[in-house]
């Protein structure tokens, strides 16, 4: 059974688990054989919602699913820039019922080991 | 070189800062792929240009040189600030402007494109509207913040975290600095022109305060307009660009010398300014006879109608509330249709247009709008309908922030009979 596992932080506290200690938990769930994949994302003035009515995609800035909204699933996707996976965002079929939150991620810092 | 020549190369320095830096600006941030980066280029480059040029004299092509300078001691500075970076790995995309000698033939027309990819990105529609034009009127027409958030009644620093987050996005969500492709174009320049339009509307009838137009802004729109019409000529653009010519004709004599509002059929119509009429109904015509039937174009033949019409009971209303009959096919809302009943009225007087707007105002949508209120305060007006008059002005002026408008409407009621 796979399990995904959501991370939600305020964001007063969105720094606050240190690059290095995330990348050790990867790490260590990578060595046990649980680790599929996982990745730190951008906060959420960077995320776009797309969503598709009557054939017609409509692009707007911010998470602002409505309230009602539940999450349902998951894409990673690599695209070549916003433009592209907004694009391809819109093609995931509930993109017409609800509503596809694109957020990029980003890499974890982790200085150079020695 | 002797001290005039010296005084000759600063004001030319000076010329160029004010014509070109934004132009520059934008070929930076494609060469240096970040928006505070080309900033810090272009005050480096011209910083330089005072140093060199009053001793060597003007270069060649003073552009090229200043957007070379401006990369050069860009990529300097990052080589200094981190050594051991990968610069050398990414692709050098300014290979095509050399450090020296003439420019490449082609390079006035990299700037341009440069210049519409800034539009572009500004325009995202990913970003928030309201940072679409902080960050329009800051980056592509150079407004200072402070500048942007006078005309917006907005607290500076709530325009500047705006910038800085639209910035940020358009760095951290990897929004691209490109022109759309042909496919996306109409639907992207349909928010670029939004956003020009919202700039010249809260010019042109600003939405609060004490002056009822800001002429700055609608400038700006207007430049923004023909900057997109010579980029990427279209009907869309050309119609929205009469649609302010025609606007912008009469900004004159809509307000009395101490601010006070003048209505359209009270204006002094030898004061509208001809050549900008004459621009936009010629554009107009242009776009209409290339079966262009767009909301820009409709409203712009609607203006143009209105601005060679000799007189307001000389105007064709007729031909208005037809053209108001198409632009409720292109466009409907209650706006549209509200302005309908007005020019109903005009043609077959209040009676008949007071039908409609009840009919309109029944529905509800217009009930937080002033001049829905406003127009059946006038309309009860001339019917001799004193009392409904009264309530309808009441209502409108509760719902209006624009001092002069407020004030206007205050005058109109304390002239009702008793």
């Amino acid at each position: 059974m796979k399990y995904l596992c959501l991370v939600y932080l305020s964001p007063e506290e969105w720094n606050s688990a240190p690059d290095e200690a995330c990348m050790a938990c990867g790490n260590e769930l990578r060595a046990s054989g649980h680790f599929i994949t996982g990745t730190p994302l951008h906060p959420t003035h960077t995320a776009t919602t797309v969503r598709v009515r009557n054939g017609q995609l409509s692009v707007t800035d911010g998470p602002f699913a409505e309230t009602k909204e539940q999450l349902a699933g998951f894409y990673l996707i690599d695209a070549r820039d916003l433009n592209e996976a907004i694009h391809l965002a819109s093609k995931i079929p509930p993109a017409q019922f609800g509503s596809i939150e694109v957020r990029p991620t980003r890499e974890l810092v982790v200085s150079a080991q020695p | 070189m002797p001290a005039p020549e010296i005084a000759r190369v600063r004001a030319e320095i000076d010329k160029l800062y004010r014509r070109e830096s934004r132009r520059i600006f934008a070929t930076l941030i494609r060469l240096l792929g970040d928006f505070e980066r080309a900033e810090e280029a272009l005050h480096d480059a011209f910083r330089a240009a005072m140093e060199k040029w009053p001793a060597e004299g003007l270069p060649q092509n003073p552009v090229a040189w200043l957007v070379s300078a401006g990369r050069f001691k860009s990529i300097d500075k990052q080589r200094r600030e981190k050594r051991f970076d990968h610069l050398e790995d990414r692709p050098d995309v300014s290979e095509s402007l050399s450090d020296s000698g003439p420019a490449p033939d082609d390079l006035p027309e990299l700037l341009e494109d440069d210049r519409l990819r800034l539009v572009f990105t500004c325009c995202h529609p990913a970003l928030a509207p309201d940072a679409q034009v902080a960050l329009t009127l800051r980056e592509v027409c150079g407004l200072a913040t402070e500048e942007i958030a006078a005309a917006f009644l907005t607290p500076a620093p709530t325009i500047a975290q705006r910038i800085v987050r639209a910035k940020a996005k358009i760095r951290d969500a990897n929004i691209p600095y490109q022109v759309p492709a042909r496919e996306e174009l109409p639907e992207r320049l349909e928010s670029v022109l939004r956003v020009v339009y919202l700039v010249f509307n809260e010019g042109y009838s600003a939405s609060s305060g004490e002056s009822a137009t800001r002429a700055d802004l609608s400038g700006e729109a207007i430049r923004l307009a023909r900057l997109i019409a010579e980029l990427a000529p279209g009907p869309e653009v050309q119609a929205l660009l009469a649609l302010m010519l025609l606007h912008e004709s009469r900004r004159e004599t809509r307000a009395t010398p101490d601010g006070e509002l003048i209505l359209l059929d009270e204006q002094d119509r030898s004061r509208w300014n001809r050549a900008l009429i004459d621009e936009g109904a010629a554009l107009v015509r242009s776009v209409l006879s290339s079966q262009h039937v767009g909301a820009y174009a409709v409203q712009a033949a609607i203006a143009a109608v209105h601005a060679e019409a000799p007189s307001a009971a000389d105007t064709d209303w007729n031909e208005i509330v037809g053209l108001y009959d198409l632009l409720m096919r292109v466009t409907p809302s209650p706006i549209v249709a509200l302005n309908r009943a007005v020019a109903v009225t005009m043609r077959d007087g209040p009676e008949a247009g007071l039908v409609q707007l009840d009919a309109l105002l029944a529905d509800g949508a217009l009930d937080g709008y002033q001049l829905a209120h406003a127009a059946r305060a006038d309309f009860c007006r001339r019917l001799g309908r004193n009392a409904e008059a009264r309530d309808a002005y009441q209502r409108a002026i509760k719902l209006t922030a624009q001092g002069p408008a407020r004030r206007f409407l205050e005058r109109r009621l304390a002239a009702l009979p008793a």
